[in-house]
């Protein structure tokens, strides 16, 4: 329980550094850069005030100090007001990540395990059986980790949707007949579409959890306490379960770096799907120059990033006894 | 409760290794860690395996249960564990020959290394136990002690319910001299000392015959060590299993074995019983050993050390590994290895060609066995049996 | 009374003899020979790619039309403008490659200066360095370099570009050197340099790092794969220059406008594509080497797989169960070799 006392600063700290670095971004861009952003959305909200808002929040022509702007911006954030999207106004920030945010958990969360689960139970397998040829499967994972994610993403389009017509080519659901609600017709078409990003991100992803693995039990194979375990006539599952509960340990504790990539690579993977996720909402956003939904997106995804690092940190403290006590 | 056939008759041979040889590798590259080792482990009786760092002793022992890690590998030779009385206990005793390669020899008895895994999960921990040599390395370090206790339980002991289990864990805990209010706790929460009764306690939890303990107290502060070393004889006198006790410290082994195999690059140099080997040593490398430290007892006398170093088993001396740091070497020395020659009928052998009948023996290695009658015989009559000797030693000075 | 040696404390898995007490041997291992090898043919390619091009690969042939696919004309057949896709995959590969490698220093730099700071000094500047770098940890790169760039114009600055991606990528190398240069602290031969005077500039830079140098060049091929990814993947998202400054990921950021992946203009995106994996493949292979260089436990020990078959030996291992192999002249006549045990590599 120590342990997590003395991490809770740190993320304070760092979700404060966050929105200082959101507050800051477009206050620190060149001013060509900026002069371009609220030029196309001053094309596109129609609405002088708005604009001239917009030039505000942004330190244009504001007589407030940048600590007040920077106050204003806090209390902004505490009342949930993230702004409004200037390539969709007037829709407020908040409801279009609120409507995109649930699909992107959706895949990245059930994908995440999925690659987790599968990356590193194949991992304990080929350190396992060592020398048989379980051990080629290494260089073939490497390949599929280097690759980018949205070049898998293509090869599984061409694959699966053009050339073998198993899944639809992109988006969320099919926009011709479009069902409602939780119909079961509608739930499978969802499956449907959300199958090939799902299996991009987990065959790129899974390949890294199974090389770690299987490098951390081959380690723990030569501990002394797998040789007693083995001297001590336990069934082979047992040895097993010996060795990778102690071998699993670094893979939690570096998640918090894995989450960072899966994150990429699954917006990435929502990009060329046009998977109607954040991380395709985002690239909208950079397209036309939606400053505030950028900000907000930012913003979002990295106290998610926060969250789930959190989450790691706990399941760490539940599998290690030795955390659980200051010595 | 013991493991199957039980330890065999009092005394009687339990564990017979035979020519057994293991190299590190393979190939021509190959390192001979163990050369030829004829060993016997009497059941009920304690056993020790002397030698210096790299002698090649603990591989002997974990080859012995195919224990040995990669890159270990052995090349030959038999280990037989005998187990049962009756005909097939005799046959054992009565040395029979038994066909390489086979697993079962007699009804009774296993060469362990033609044994299948399966055969070998049955054996080990409830007939051959193992307590190594650092507790904090040896116990799984996320799961609790009591975990650890009773998994051998459940897969050797399939009837015993849950609580029976708990209820046998608590009890050699408490065997030890711990509570029991630490089957729930984790090794990191317990002491040095505490972690290596622990070891001691799972080895005894099936009551196996033997219990091979590699330098179990060398890493614990000498009070400990002692505390230990008597809990353990105890154990020992009270359950009656034999004990293979491998170690750098003689004096260890003086005071705690009945039978003493000083070993040297992979080599069994010396056998004898324990109080003959302290007060009558026939190897020069023993002798050097015993010179090596200081008596309690007696005239002071100079401290010698043994002169140079082990040699580098890759590239090994020809004959004698031993020349050339012995003080008595001869020509015969240095061009052929000595077989491990015996010395009375008490199982005593020592592999030195000062001892081949054609040699005169120096006076340092011709000292009267204590509690022989006719002194000064080597190949002498009224070889004393091990436990005498053992309690012998202990009532001198 | 007893002469005891006992045994250093086990190290922990990562270092065990210092360098200079083992000789550098040549890598024989095949993931790490193939590694080197399409390293060597990229970094080529980065050098002579632009010039061997057969056309400009910005040249636009034609205002509009279909991709053709390869033909004797062009090998790698064309873009809609009928641009030839061959050049663009060599001139692109140079700046491609030129990035992730700047990218590579710059994150190494930062990383082993401070990562190795953290280590050595400890207290109050560890507390902090080691913040900054969980700071830079935690966040999602790509988001911020997406934002980023997103507020810059279109850059065709790889120095510039390199340096952002640099700044995204630094924090794992920092904390691994951090992590190592600790276990390194507390080593005899660097307290003793510490107790006879020696000053901190000077242990730092002769006993520590050179005991680094397999982990740094570990987190340097780390950090340049990272930066081939994501700057193929900036340069897809179109949020740099990605015409006439070629690169792969541009490539990729055209096919894709015209749904090059649907359209089955294979040639067009799986080249550039497959280029990225591969040179990321081996980047990773030679990071297993180095891998298994470092962590002895990893490395197959002894037996090659030719070697045991000429043995005949079988290769599979089983742990716990040390292996039984007779000389030809003690087998036993009534039992095959198979039962007598198995061996295998480790």
């Amino acid at each position: 329980m120590r342990l997590l006392a003395r991490k809770l600063p740190f993320y304070v700290v760092t979700f404060v550094i966050a929105i200082t670095i959101d507050f800051f971004i477009p206050r620190l861009m060149p001013g060509n850069a900026l002069d371009a952003v609220l030029a196309k959305a001053g094309s596109q909200m129609g609405s002088p005030q708005a604009l001239h808002a917009l030039e505000k929040l942004y330190g244009i022509d504001n007589p407030a100090s940048l600590p007040d702007q920077y106050g204003q911006f806090w209390a902004n954030l505490v009342h949930g007001n993230l702004g409004v999207s200037t390539s969709s106004y007037p829709t407020p920030v908040t409801s279009v990540i609120a409507t995109a945010l649930p699909w992107t958990v959706a895949l990245v969360g059930a994908a995440t395990v999925i690659s987790f689960l599968l990356g590193t139970g194949i991992g304990v397998l080929v350190a396992w059986r060592r020398g048989t040829w379980l051990d080629s499967l290494l260089p073939v994972t490497t390949f599929f980790q280097a690759a980018p994610y949205f070049f898998l993403a293509f090869l599984a389009i061409e694959l699966f949707a053009v050339k073998l017509g198993w899944f639809p080519y992109g988006l969320g659901q099919n926009q011709l007949d479009y069902q409602s609600g939780l119909a079961p017709g509608h739930i499978a078409d969802l499956l449907d579409h959300a199958a090939l990003p799902a299996l991009t991100i987990v065959v790129a992803s899974a390949a890294g959890w199974m090389v770690g693995m299987r490098n951390q039990m081959l380690t723990t194979m030569d501990e002394d306490y797998v040789l007693i375990a083995q001297a001590k006539g336990l069934p082979k599952q047992k040895v097993i379960w010996y060795a990778a509960r102690n071998a699993i340990l670094p893979s939690v504790s570096g998640f918090s770096l894995a989450i960072g990539f899966v994150v990429s690579g699954a917006l990435l993977t929502e990009i060329v799907f046009s998977y109607p996720g954040i991380g395709f909402v985002l690239y909208q956003a950079v397209i036309n120059h939606d400053a505030p939904l950028m900000q907000g997106i930012f913003l979002v995804i990295t106290i998610a990033v926060l969250a789930a690092n959190l989450i790691a940190d706990f399941a760490y403290l539940a599998l290690d006894p030795r955390t659980r006590q200051e010595a | 409760m013991t493991g199957q056939g039980g330890p065999g008759p009092a005394g009687g041979p339990l564990i017979e290794v035979r020519g057994l040889r293991v190299d590190y590798g393979f190939g021509p590259d190959a390192v001979h860690a163990v050369i030829d080792a004829d060993l016997t482990l009497a059941s009920g009786m304690v056993l020790g395996l002397a030698g210096e760092s790299g002698s090649g002793k603990s591989t002997l022992a974990y080859a012995m249960t195919r224990l040995l890690r990669a890159p270990g590998v052995i090349t030959g030779g038999q280990v037989l564990l005998h187990g049962g009385t009756g005909p097939a206990g005799e046959d054992a005793a009565a040395g029979k020959a038994a066909p390489a390669g086979e697993p079962v020899v007699h009804a009774g008895t296993i060469d362990l290394l033609a044994a299948d895994e399966r055969q070998l999960r049955e054996l080990r921990w409830s007939r051959i136990a193992v307590v190594m040599q650092s507790a904090m390395h040896a116990l799984n370090p996320v799961v609790t002690i009591g975990a650890q206790l009773t998994d051998v339980l459940q897969a050797h002991r399939v009837r015993m319910g849950k609580t029976d289990r708990r209820q046998r864990a608590a009890f050699l805990l408490e065997m030890v001299g711990i509570s029991a209010d630490n089957l729930r706790r984790y090794p990191h929460q317990l002491s040095g000392g505490m972690r290596q009764r622990v070891m001691i306690a799972m080895a005894l939890a099936l009551e196996p015959a033997v219990v091979i303990m590699d330098e179990p107290t060398t890493a614990l502060d000498v009070v400990t060590q002692r505390e230990i070393l008597t809990e353990l004889a105890g154990l020992q006198r009270q359950l009656c299993f034999a004990v293979l006790f491998i170690t750098h410290d003689l004096s260890l082994l003086v005071e705690l074995a009945d039978s003493i195999a000083v070993m040297y690059a992979g080599r069994l140099l010396e056998q004898a019983a324990a109080s003959d080997l302290y007060r009558a040593p026939r190897h020069p490398y023993t002798l050097g050993l015993l010179r090596s430290f200081p008596p309690l007892h007696g005239a002071r006398r100079p401290l010698a050390g043994i002169p140079g170093s082990p040699p580098d088993l890759r590239t090994p001396p020809a004959g004698c590994p031993f020349h050339p740091r012995c003080g008595f070497a001869m020509d015969i020395c240095r061009a052929q290895v000595p077989a491990a020659i015996p010395l009375g009928a008490g199982g005593r052998s020592a592999a030195c060609w000062l001892h081949d009948g054609t040699h005169g023996v120096p006076a340092e290695l011709a000292v009267p066995e204590p509690g022989l009658r006719s002194p000064g015989t080597l190949t002498g009559a009224g070889a004393v049996a091990p436990a005498a000797a053992r309690d012998a030693a202990r009532t001198m000075p | 009374m007893a002469v005891s040696m006992t045994e250093p404390a086990v190290a922990a898995a990562g270092t065990a003899v210092p360098l200079r007490a083992r000789r550098l041997r040549l890598p024989r291992s095949p993931k790490v020979l193939t590694g080197l090898g399409l390293l060597t043919v990229f970094l080529i390619l980065a050098v002579i790619g632009p010039v061997i091009a057969p056309y400009n690969p910005s040249a636009d042939l034609a205002a509009s039309g279909t991709p053709q696919p390869p033909s004797a004309a062009h090998w790698l057949g064309t873009t809609q403008t009928q641009q030839d896709v061959l050049s663009q995959l060599l001139t692109g590969g140079r700046s491609t490659i030129v990035v992730a490698l700047l990218a590579g220093v710059v994150a190494t730099v930062i990383a082993v200066v401070v990562g190795v700071a953290a280590g050595y000094l400890g207290g109050l500047a560890d507390d902090l360095l080691s913040m900054l770098a969980n700071i830079f940890l935690v966040m999602p790169a790509l988001l911020l370099l997406i934002v980023i760039f997103g507020f810059l114009p279109a850059s065709s600055d790889d120095l510039l570009i390199g340096a952002i991606i640099a700044l995204t990528g630094w924090a794992w190398g920092a904390r691994v050197l951090r992590a190592q240069t600790l276990s390194l602290r507390n080593r005899d031969y660097v307290e003793s340099a510490r107790i006879t005077g020696e000053s901190t500039f000077r242990i730092i830079g002769w006993e520590i790092v050179p005991n680094l140098l397999p982990i740094i060049a570990s987190s340097f091929l780390f950090t340049v794969l990272y930066g081939v990814g994501t700057y193929t993947a900036i340069a897809y998202l179109g949020l740099v220059n990605i015409d006439p400054h070629w690169s792969w990921g541009g490539m990729l950021f055209w096919a894709q406008s015209v749904n090059a992946q649907v359209n089955d203009y294979w040639w067009w995106y799986i080249p550039p594509g497959l280029a990225v994996a591969l040179l990321g493949t081996a980047l990773a292979l030679l990071n297993f080497g180095i891998d298994e260089f470092i962590n002895p436990r990893l490395r197959a020990a002894g037996l090659t797989r030719r070697r045991a078959r000429q043995a005949g030996i079988p290769r599979r291992f089983p742990l716990g169960v040390t292996p039984v192999i007779r000389a030809p002249a003690d087998a036993p006549a009534a039992r095959p070799p198979a039962d007598a045990g198995q061996v295998g590599t480790r």
